[in-house]
């Protein structure tokens, strides 16, 4: 076993309305960055555990988005290559 | 009767529905703590509002790991009441006892406030007192209350009569201007295929005496009681 680092990325799920990503998005523009087209707004976690390689700890990490990072009706995750923490 | 009110860390509304359940309807109520295995051989089980561990993740999320939760599923599996009440109802549908999620309100505030909605379904275990098209006053007081699904879910929720509860203005009109946070065809409340589970954002406990400027809660409680007792 050994220890790994993954990032997962959380955002809500394309064309589902994002609230907190236009209220963003409406601030930024009123800031004067009117080229601006769109914002979302999600989670960013970092999990650390224990496995074979990397494609075990990648396969774990994506059962624990599916099971309860991510809402599967809301939102979308994508995870990043494992990395040895 | 005996209902049983689940306490998770974070709850706020469970001595509001023990108070409606004790002192409004004259039943029977015992707190269930999150962590215990046992209903405590309740008939209707109640998981209250609040902010369930700090609505950490997402509303709901957590909450439904606890352990009082395994046996709550197999309450509902067995066809038995379950009452979700605005964080109850969010934890219903993360535990999957529901369809669909509840999201941030549409404009991003708290919102606290005495809404209407009206009654869409009244054969139902949990509105067989009211009349169908009836409009009700009940307080919402919520930040994640937006309850969206697919287009495939929504349409078999209406389809069988599962959407019981919509936001409407005080004549019954179902509006934008109605809907306090957004939600998809304005939906307040529906149940589960098997007609046991109940979700909604409102919050009925809190609408049971005139004192708090409503008593339209009360028929819903009547209803369970009305139905579970038949």
């Amino acid at each position: 076993m050994a220890k790994f680092r993954i990032a997962v990325h959380i955002t809500p799920r394309k064309g589902l309305l994002d609230p907190q990503g236009k209220a963003v998005s409406d601030a930024l523009r009123t800031l004067g960055f009117k080229e601006v087209k769109d914002v979302h707004v999600g989670r960013y976690i970092v999990i650390e555990t224990d496995a074979y390689d990397a494609i075990a700890a990648e396969e774990t990490v994506m059962d624990m988005c599916r099971q309860l990072l991510a809402n599967p009706v809301t939102e979308d995750f994508e995870i990043e290559s494992a990395v040895h923490a | 009767m005996k209902f049983g009110i689940v306490t998770f860390p974070g709850s706020n509304c469970d001595y509001d529905a023990f108070h409606a359940v004790t002192e409004i309807l004259g039943e029977e109520a015992t707190y269930l703590w999150h962590k215990d295995h046992d209903l405590q051989g309740s008939d209707v089980i109640i998981l209250p509002g609040g902010f369930s561990y700090g609505d950490y993740l997402r509303a709901g999320a957590i909450a439904r790991f606890s352990p009082i939760m395994q046996e709550v599923a197999a309450h509902a599996k067995s066809g038995a009441p379950v009452v979700g009440i605005c964080n109850g109802f969010q934890i219903a549908c993360e535990a999957g006892l529901l369809p669909g999620a509840l999201m941030r309100n549409s404009h991003l505030q708290f919102i606290s406030a005495q809404v209407r909605i009206r009654v869409e379904n009244s054969d139902t275990m949990f509105t067989n007192l009211y009349e169908t098209g009836e409009v009700l006053r009940i307080p919402v007081a919520h930040g994640d209350g937006m309850y969206v699904a697919t287009t495939d879910v929504l349409d078999a929720l209406e389809g069988d009569g599962r959407v019981i509860f919509r936001y409407a203005d005080a004549t019954g009109n179902i509006s934008a201007d109605a809907n306090p946070n957004g939600s998809q065809r304005n939906i307040a409340g529906i149940i589960s295929e098997g007609g046991n589970v109940l979700g909604m954002m409102p919050h009925p406990e809190r609408a049971c005496s005139p004192l708090l400027g409503s008593t339209d809660g009360v028929r819903l409680l009547e209803s369970i009681l009305a139905r579970v007792a038949a």
